[in-house]
């Protein structure tokens, strides 16, 4: 077990009743160094059905949605629908510091395990409740997926090709990972308050609210303008003052092999002068580019530019990155300080040379598949207390006999009727 | 007033543009005392990137720089004057936690990097975060937020699979690395409770913002799998997409989760004909005929709005939403019943709509009283009242330009 010496929160105890939208949280106190324990419902969590799976082997215990979001917990199985797991639960929660859970609003005080009655088990508990819009409010029983939510959190709007649908991120699922995050950090804030002033709290989470957090100044462009953020595809797009229209300068370009983001420009931006002078000197080495072999990029200005130009240069300086691969115009883009990026697959950021040398990536054992498999590893780095996956994701009822029997006093003939019962 | 989770705690903020800021932004929404410290000679980017009040440019005119500094107070500072060393460390001594999100190496050439704090102030909590971390090869590499996007890879996964890689508007890791950095501070003060030691936590954006990406990289890992762009469809829900609405440029969201909810979609559309073609009678058929699918549903709904949309279907009890746009934000009743933008009066912007966290705390809510301060409004405040200088200091720092003021302000950058 971690402990405060060797953990940012070790010594604390969460008990995680949530459902695939909010089991990010637990992982990331887990992986801080919590005690994290996962309360299934016996046969396991339904998000255990979610992909991609081991193998592709749809199965229960080879979803790598489930192992990609659960490492660092203990695992067990209980039936709080019933009578006696509700009791069992309670017990649990005398133990814990937090309770994590994702129900839809009203479903917990229903089974008569709402944060007013988890509080008489134990005072000073924290209780985080992760839904997608809150726990009251006109949407609160509003029924929602990924897909919803990065629509109705303002996210969706901003991505897709111009002219087209908007679109959510291929990479599925960054709401849940946006709600899940921000239960991690509200947790974590009240637990601070209870550690000084004994106090517990009800932690508020909407997923909608944490999802309208990462849409950088969209909103205060629609407040301040009048003008909304669409999705612009592969495109800057420069407003400027009449009579000038909008210009669309091409920014997702392609390479060789791939594609590269890459604003060629000047003007009044010092770092964008400098990076497009060091470009024009290295395709010029090479008996490219020679058009802008003596331009002053501090003097190009995209406000009276018209799209014709602004379109003639990008296919100029198009026609370069063509003959260039996306490792070969990264390596040069450090060496030379060119602000230029490669679109990278998620191949490519696996093999990613910064990454590695940093030691990013974590190998974690999964012994009953008889293989180690590599995570992303931690979002900061601590010398003291090093984030660390402490385990594998759980199997199912894993830790039922370490947290029932040895941890909360239940003999084992106990056990076998529980399980009997259906109970665990 | 309740007190608030943070309260008494001192907060130097030397970040700038967008992860640290925020980072500061909730520590002083919740009670904490934060002073950022900003020179004329150059400001934050934030503060020359627009939307500006009016569409005019100014140090205190862009609302994107307000929306991630409220709550703290700002004092100006050359910190390469070398007569601003004496303000530093007495900054230093008076922190419990210090922000640094510069380029690496720059706080070691001001004396400001943790070893050097910490001489002064041993048990300091300082966070420095930058895009690619203080060491690695590409480190240096100067690029903006969209470069991360890159990196990361949510570009090349954004977007058609019959089009290209998309630059995605948000930088996206921006807004995933601040909120790891706060759970680190919060846990790092519990820590220096019990051990009275402070420490140096150390972000590269990249990297938090490929945790992200986690189900995706073990996909790669185990089944050799490159994620990749595919609109808005997913692997195991079908229909699942965003569908034209009445009005202009008006898209709603749906997805069916599950065969009980296809019948309740199917019921509330009316039953139509196509609903009850064979082909569409399991997800397995849905999926093969998605094109022809999404485009049968989309007849139906572009003859009702979004909002309409979301009602009849969430009344069915089918996910559904709007895709929503900022205005759309702005008017959520939703976001209204949960205060979620709260409205200041900046001096200079005047009233405007400021994000609250995506969270609410029963006992200690949070406070977000003011906006984003104008650059060294606080002065006064932060030299005599914090740092304990004179009058007759002050005066000779003004003149030796150690504290900046408008006359400093660079004219081109």
């Amino acid at each position: 077990m971690m402990t405060e010496h060797d953990s940012l929160l070790g010594g604390y105890r969460v008990v995680d009743l949530t459902d695939e939208k909010g089991h990010l949280c637990g992982k990331v106190l887990g992986d801080f160094g919590a005690d994290v324990i996962k309360v299934e419902k016996p046969g396991g969590d339904s998000s255990r059905n979610i992909g991609p799976f081991y193998k592709d082997i749809p199965h229960p215990e080879k979803s790598l949605f489930w192992f990609s979001t659960n490492t660092s917990k203990r695992g067990i199985t209980l039936n709080i629908e019933t009578v006696y797991g509700r009791e069992i639960l309670k017990r649990l929660v005398e133990t814990a510091d937090l309770v994590v859970e994702s129900f839809q609003p009203g479903y917990m005080d229903d089974l008569g395990l709402g944060y007013s009655e988890l509080k008489k088990a134990k005072p000073g508990i924290i209780m985080t409740s992760i839904t997608p819009f809150g726990q009251t409010g006109p949407y609160s029983r509003y029924q929602s997926t990924d897909l919803v939510g990065c629509a109705m959190g303002g996210l969706t709007r901003l991505l897709g090709d111009l002219g087209r649908p908007p679109v959510r991120m291929s990479c599925d699922p960054q709401a849940y990972f946006h709600a899940g995050l921000q239960g991690a950090l509200g947790s974590v804030v009240a637990h601070y308050h209870r550690e000084l002033t004994g106090e517990g709290q009800h932690v508020d989470v909407s997923m909608q609210e944490a999802v309208t957090l990462a849409l950088m100044h969209a909103v205060e462009i629609s407040e301040i303008m009048k003008v909304n953020v669409i999705g612009m595809g592969q495109f800057f797009i420069s407003v400027r003052p009449p009579p000038q229209s909008l210009l669309l300068t091409r920014v997702i370009i392609p390479c060789k092999d791939g594609y590269v983001y890459f604003i060629f420009g000047g003007g009044g931006f010092g770092g964008l002068v400098q990076s497009s002078r060091a470009m024009v000197e290295w395709a010029n080495e090479e008996g490219m580019l020679m058009e802008f072999k003596d331009s002053d990029f501090s003097q190009w200005d995209q406000s009276t530019i018209t799209q014709e130009e602004n379109d003639q240069r990008s296919a100029i300086v198009g026609d370069f990155l063509k003959t260039k691969t996306k490792a070969e115009l990264y390596e040069q883009a450090v060496k030379r300080g060119i602000m230029l990026a490669p679109c990278n697959t998620i191949e490519d950021t696996i093999m990613n040379a910064q990454l590695e040398a940093r030691g990013f990536w974590e190998k974690v054992e999964h012994p009953e598949l008889g293989e180690t498999i590599t995570y992303p590893g931690a979002p900061l780095k601590i010398k003291e207390t090093p984030w660390r996956i402490q385990r594998r994701a759980p199997l199912i009822g894993e830790h039922n006999e370490e947290v029932f029997v040895e941890e909360l006093g239940f003999s084992k003939e106990e056990m076998a009727v529980l399980k009997a019962s259906g109970v665990v | 007033m309740t007190k608030q989770v943070f309260e008494g705690l001192k907060v130097v903020d030397f970040t700038w543009v967008a992860v640290g800021p925020q980072v500061c932004r909730e520590l002083a929404q919740h009670g904490a005392t934060v002073v950022r410290v900003e020179t004329h000679r150059r400001p934050c980017p934030m503060r020359a990137f627009a939307p500006f009040k009016d569409g005019v440019p100014g140090v205190n005119r862009s609302a994107f720089h307000t929306a991630y500094n409220t709550n703290k107070y700002s004092m100006s500072l050359d910190l390469t004057n070398p007569k601003a060393q004496e303000v530093a460390r007495r900054l230093v001594a008076w922190a419990d936690i210090i922000g640094d999100s510069m380029t690496p190496g720059t706080m070691d050439k001001l004396g400001l990097d943790y070893e050097s704090c910490r001489r002064i102030n041993p048990s300091v909590i300082y966070f420095s975060t930058t895009q690619q971390g203080q060491y690695g090869p590409h480190r240096d590499f100067q690029g903006i937020g969209h470069h991360v996007n890159a990196l990361a890879g949510f570009s090349d996964c954004t977007g058609w699979p019959d089009s290209d890689p998309t630059m995605v508007f948000p930088a996206y890791s921006d807004f995933i690395s601040p909120w790891y950095l706060l759970i680190a501070v919060t846990g790092a003060l519990l820590r220096r409770r019990k051990t009275g030691e402070g420490m140096y936590i150390e972000q590269a954006q990249l990297e938090a913002g490929v945790t992200f990406l986690a189900p995706h990289v073990l996909d790669y890992m185990v089944n050799n799998r490159v994620v990749t762009r595919s609109g808005n469809r997913d692997r195991y829900m079908s229909p699942h997409g965003v569908y034209p609405c009445s009005g202009a440029d008006r898209w709603v969201a749906i997805a069916v989760t599950n065969e009980k909810e296809w019948q309740r979609f199917c019921d509330v559309i009316g039953d139509p004909d196509w609903a009850g073609d064979p082909k569409f009678n399991s997800v397995i058929g849905r999926k093969e005929n998605e094109d022809e699918l999404d485009g049968l549903i989309g007849e139906w709904t572009k003859n009702y709005t979004p909002e309409q949309v979301m009602t009849i279907l969430q009344d069915a009890g089918v996910p559904a939403g709007v895709v929503q746009t900022g205005e759309d934000l702005l008017n959520d009743p939703q976001l209204k019943h949960r205060q979620h933008f709260r409205v200041l009066d900046h001096l200079e912007i005047g009233p405007h709509s400021y994000h609250a966290p995506a969270y609410r705390l029963s006992q200690t809510p949070c406070d977000i009283k003011s906006p984003g301060p104008c650059l060294g409004q606080h002065n006064e405040y932060v030299y005599k009242e914090i740092l304990g200088f004179s009058d007759d200091e002050i005066a000779d720092m003004l003149v030796e330009g150690v504290i900046t003021t408008d006359a400093d302000v660079a004219t081109t950058t």
